[in-house]
């Protein structure tokens, strides 16, 4: 199992979850998060005083998809989250040892 | 015969005119008494919505204008900095403020004639406000005495004690609001223009008492407390713009309760007043949004409503006295000015006046007043008049170019009583506590260690 970690621009989440439903992942959570890559900030100014705004609103998308999903899922979340500018965000796999469904104690693929 | 016979006709005719004369007379009082007590009543509705409106200004209106301008974690802290003055002020007006602004006692401060409101019922006052309940007047008066020292409050938002700045804004009302409103507005004061006064300045609804007032004194309070900790390196952003643009819409309609309430009664000078009121907020706008765009790229929402606050703090002073047209020229200048003093100025001094209490009410008030002295016509208002009883030349447009000399002595001593007094209400405050809040409080914010609340929480 692999667990997948999008950190995306909020506007596209919609078009990202769309996606993702329509291949049939069912798990997602989603979490609103502030943060910057090698964009950096912005500058927003107040009665004429500047602030450079490093940290800028983001969202991270995570699921948890089969091995053998991979590739699937990983080109509709990038197709639906690209805008081809800077700022598009990351996305990060990492394997997982376990998935345990607590309602009913299933184990593995089964209990995602 | 015929002698005897027209005799007896003219006692006749005397006597029948006599009768119905006693009836008309009598109906005409009756008349005169209804005619009277239907305006008192339209006067009176108006000013009490009026003073509600005032009141609206304070809050939510100031509340939510600085709240949404300082960091989240003093949030409270700073709306309760204006709320406490509207329970606050309205005690400390109840026992003597009002005496001391509006009773008769020597040109530079009131009397104790209305101590505990002594004598302030039903009746109107006929010196101030002839068709209203005195009662009326002096809770319509009230809300000014209330807005003053919480406009005050955002020149030290996120850094002072929350008990020192209630002794400060306490002291500073006997020191400089209770003399200067009676220097302008009460009988006999020194800058009265109707009542006798020495050097007559046209205030008609407090750029003087409240404006020019607060800022300068804004200002002492900002250099004499210091910079908040981390001024200016570190990121000081209004935290909900949304919150001050709610509050910025609520100050520009209370603003007609404030300067067209100021007619003191629901006449065409009201409507004059009003008038000028929204035309010289609309002129501030525009002429801040047209500043920002040349300066900074963009029209800021923050520039916008900062612009409308100046157009109505600047044309305050006036709104009585000026036609629609200067109020507009009246606004386009405070827009500019303003905007040079916290973009520009400010930023050249490097002084931490947090959200430009001095920037905005403090020069856009002496604008007012100067401008005012400038626009001022008896086309518009024809209170005072000259000896041979004609309407009197008011302002320079008017052919008294005196007039701006007399505003600049008004400003002067406003400025003169509002410096030395919050110096000295200060000094006095830190004498029983200290003024600021400890740096560990400062960076945990003031709703924490001063209200032990939290104004946003996110796990209810």
């Amino acid at each position: 199992m692999l667990k997948i970690e999008a950190i995306i621009q909020p506007f596209v989440l919609d078009a990202v979850m769309d996606a993702l439903k329509s291949i049939g992942v069912d798990g997602i959570t989603v979490v609103e998060v502030r943060g910057h890559g090698r964009q950096k900030g912005h500058k927003e100014v107040y009665r004429g005083r500047e602030y450079n705004v490093d940290l800028l609103p983001k969202v991270k998308l995570e699921t948890v998809i089969a091995e053998s999903r991979k590739d699937e899922v990983i080109r509709a979340l990038t197709q639906a989250a690209r805008t081809g500018s800077i700022g598009d965000g990351k996305i990060f796999i990492s394997e997982i040892a376990e998935a345990i469904r607590i309602r009913n104690d299933e184990r593995g693929e089964a209990a995602l | 015969m015929f002698h005897r016979t027209a005799i007896l006709l003219l006692s006749l005719c005397l006597s029948v005119s006599a009768q119905p004369a006693s009836g008309i007379e009598a109906e005409l009082a009756a008349l005169k008494s209804a005619v009277r007590s239907s305006q008192s009543a339209g006067d009176n509705a108006w000013m009490l919505i009026s003073a509600a409106l005032v009141l609206m200004m304070t809050g939510p209106g100031l509340a939510l204008f600085y709240c949404g301008l300082v960091r989240k974690k003093n949030v409270l802290g700073t709306m309760m900095q204006s709320f406490a003055m509207m329970a606050v002020v309205t005690l400390v007006w109840a026992v003597c403020g009002y005496s001391l602004v509006f009773a008769r006692g020597n040109p530079f401060l009131g009397g104790f004639d209305y101590l505990f409101l002594h004598g302030v019922g039903a009746e109107p006052n006929p010196v101030y406000a002839p068709t209203i309940p005195h009662q009326t007047f002096m809770v319509y008066q009230m809300m000014f005495a209330i807005i003053t020292p919480a406009l005050i409050a955002g020149a030290f938002a996120e850094r002072i004690r929350f008990g020192a700045m209630l002794l400060f804004s306490m002291l500073w009302m006997f020191l400089v609001y209770f003399p200067v409103a009676h220097m302008v507005w009460g009988e006999g004061g020194f800058l009265s223009a109707y009542l006798g006064g020495r050097f007559p300045v046209f205030d008609f609804a407090g750029g003087t008492v409240v404006h020019i007032t607060s800022g300068f004194s804004a200002l002492i309070t900002a250099l004499y407390l210091g910079k908040r900790e981390g001024y200016p390196h570190e990121k000081m952003v209004p935290h909900s713009l949304v919150l001050s643009f709610i509050g910025a819409c609520l100050l520009w309609v209370g603003w007609f309760g404030f300067n067209a309430g100021s007619a003191l009664a629901a006449s065409p000078l009201a409507t004059s007043a009003f008038v000028a009121t929204h035309f010289a907020s609309a002129a501030g706008a525009v002429s801040w949004m047209i500043a920002d765009k040349i300066r900074n790229g963009k029209a800021s929402a923050l520039g916008a409503i900062s612009g409308a606050v100046a157009g109505l703090a600047t044309v305050t002073q006036g709104a009585g006295f000026v036609q629609p047209f200067s109020a507009i020229l009246i606004g386009l200048i405070a827009g500019a000015v303003c905007f040079l003093m916290v973009s520009v100025v400010k930023e050249k001094f490097a002084y931490d006046d947090s959200l430009d209490v001095f920037g905005v009410h403090g020069v856009g008030g002496l604008a007012g007043c100067t401008l005012t002295g400038v626009f001022a016509t008896r086309a518009v208002n024809s209170a005072l008049k000259l000896a041979n009883g004609q309407a009197a030349p008011l302002g320079w447009i008017d052919g008294n170019p005196m007039q701006v000399v007399n505003q600049l002595i008004g400003a002067f001593i406003g400025i003169s009583v509002a410096v030395a007094g919050t110096f000295l209400a200060l000094k006095l405050t830190g004498l029983v506590t200290p003024l600021r809040i400890g740096k560990r409080e400062e960076s945990a914010g003031m709703d924490l260690t001063l209200h032990g609340e939290e104004g946003y929480n996110f796990e209810a």
